[in-house]
């Protein structure tokens, strides 16, 4: 019965090991022919590890290339949009789970439902906005239209009901104002929340590609993943430089994934939401 | 006393209630709410964004019946969407399976799965175009060592540029519905496969009679979340084949992008877009009544 159990359990961890090696060979691919010279790139059978490690690859990504302003662009935006939306959300989240009102639950689930529209809808409106208060190529735009997803809100509110109310009434009694009730007592206990919509928004605004081609336009104000366009297209041929580029700017993404693997998957197994 | 003090505790509810809302609802109804509605009346209009707003009724409606790169992009969209969610909800479900054994490493496969999630598109899309490469690219290297004499030419054959791109979409997409099954399956109260033990149950008749069911919800919400995001596929098509070769996998989306900011044509594109906003509530509808028929909570 136990020799069984174990040679199945061997054919699972035989299957399951095949498929994530094969789920992360495209990325492996990426990754040794980052380090490759032009010429091996397409060499067959793969060479998976390089027989001279090359960095001058990298070395020209970051160097001839203005890829470091890119990744501070792209920092910039992801930074502010993560925080503006930590502080209005977890604000409207409140509102949403911890003060008695009677409309309340009606603005909220008009609030929610807006999540199903899709963003090809307000897009058109959003750009005339935007244009209309001259904030065309700027940071600003993309961050004004990140900053109050309703996404957070929710994430932030489902945290926020598990609170006893309790704790807030005994501050009410003690004479706390609403606000530091919220910025004292609750918002310090949503740490977990916090992290998970940390986590999501960095890597969404991060990842971020139609919203960046649609606002900005001048070469120093682009994001990462407009400068892997732009790399794509002028380096057409260079490919093992395009590898590097390609592996810079996945890698922030795949470290914050790591590093906080837990909340990640906490914060998809809770809310289930954004794709 | 007591009722002037209990009114304006209300009183205080809701106006702190307000102000809490005030910083998010502003923006939001700013950037989202009205372009919601802005956009509705844009539909009706041919407007290109700069000259003035001219109504032409349902025109825009009535145009998209003939238009044939809008009946495409539509087919496309659908070919797109079936070819890729049941596969990746397959997967998803037998690897969060496999996962689910008690096996050790959880979560280094966990990781492997999911990392393709969590990549930028772009990147994503640089490093398929090479290996969808027709003469030199390592899929048909290794096809052709296979013994295959004339491989597919991937993304720049109309006849598998689709296909092309729902594999990798598979690959992208497949390790974040993992994640959420695995999520489900492990909710599940181990006492319901005791009890089945004790009544002598199969490993399959507990599967399709415990997990299956326990499952149900996550399952259901995963397909919405699967076909709408199918929907909605931009950056991927943009990056790997820009709708080509031909039309061939010009996407209703991309095709909203190119009408707005291509040529202009704001009216159109938002015509476009409500049609899609319709598919979508039509489809998240559908299965919020068909729920109720196999779902259990």
């Amino acid at each position: 019965m136990i020799k069984k159990l174990n040679i199945k359990q061997f054919i699972v961890y035989i299957l399951i090991t095949a498929a994530s090696l094969t789920m992360i060979m495209p990325l492996l691919w990426m990754l040794s022919a980052s380090f490759k010279p032009e010429t091996e790139v397409f060499a067959f059978p793969i060479q998976w590890i390089p027989e001279t490690f090359l960095w001058s690859n990298y070395v020209h990504v970051w160097t001839e290339y203005p890829f470091l302003n890119y990744y501070i662009n792209s920092i910039k935006i992801a930074v502010a949009v993560t925080a503006l939306q930590v502080v209005t959300c977890s604000m409207a989240a409140y509102s949403f789970s911890r003060i008695q009102y009677p409309e309340r639950d009606k603005i909220f689930f008009g609030y929610l439902s807006t999540m199903m529209i899709p963003y090809q809808v307000i897009m058109i409106p959003q750009f005339m906005i935007m244009r209309n208060l001259g904030l065309m190529d700027t940071h600003l735009a993309l961050i004004l239209i990140g900053a109050f997803a309703p996404f957070g809100v929710f994430l932030f509110r489902q945290f926020f009901i598990t609170i006893p109310m309790e704790l807030s009434e005994a501050a009410r009694i003690d004479g706390c104002s609403e606000f530091s009730i919220y910025a004292t007592i609750i918002l310090p206990l949503a740490k977990p929340a916090m992290a998970t919509l940390i986590i999501f928004t960095f890597i969404a605004s991060w990842n971020d590609f139609l919203a960046p081609l649609i606002y900005i336009n001048s070469e120093e104000m682009k994001t990462l993943q407009l400068g892997m366009r732009n790399f794509q297209t002028l380096y057409d041929s260079n490919y093992a430089q395009l590898m590097a580029a390609s592996v810079c700017a996945i890698v922030p993404t795949i470290i914050v994934f790591l590093f906080t693997q837990k909340y990640f998957i906490n914060g998809i197994a809770t809310s289930g939401l954004k794709g | 006393m007591t009722t002037s003090n209990k009114i304006s505790t209300r009183q205080r509810n809701r106006i702190n209630g307000y102000l809490f809302l005030l910083p998010n609802i502003i923006g939001f109804a700013i950037f989202t709410f009205i372009p919601v509605f802005m956009s509705l009346i844009i539909s009706f209009s041919d407007w290109d964004g700069f000259s003035e707003m001219n109504f032409i009724g349902l025109g825009n409606y009535i145009r998209l019946f003939s238009d044939h790169v809008f009946l495409v992009s539509l087919k496309n969209t659908l070919i797109y969407t079936l070819g890729s969610v049941p596969f990746i909800i397959l997967f998803a479900l037998l690897v969060a399976v496999a996962l689910n054994q008690g096996i050790r490493g959880v979560k280094f496969f966990r990781a492997a799965f999911f990392i393709p999630h969590v990549t930028a598109a772009l990147a994503i899309a640089a490093v398929w175009q090479l290996l969808y490469h027709p003469t030199v690219g390592p899929i048909n290297n290794v096809l052709m060592s296979l013994g295959m004499d004339n491989p597919p030419l991937w993304l720049s054959s109309s006849s598998y540029a689709m296909l092309a791109v729902i594999i990798m979409t598979i690959w992208k997409r497949m390790g974040y519905f993992m994640v959420m099954f695995l999520a489900g399956l492990q909710g599940i109260p181990e006492v319901l496969y005791e009890a089945a033990d004790i009544d002598g149950a199969s490993k399959f008749r507990k599967f399709i009679h415990i997990t299956v069911p326990m499952l149900s919800p996550v399952m259901f919400f995963s397909c919405i979340m699967a076909i709408i995001q199918s929907f909605k596929v931009f950056s991927e098509i943009y990056a790997l084949t820009q709708g080509g070769p031909g039309y061939a996998t010009n996407v209703l989306v991309y095709n909203i992008y190119i009408e707005a900011f291509d040529n202009f044509n704001f009216g159109y594109a938002s015509a476009q877009s409500y049609i899609l906003f319709i598919i979508i509530l039509v489809v998240t509808l559908l299965q919020f009544r068909g729920q109720k028929k196999w779902v259990n909570y």
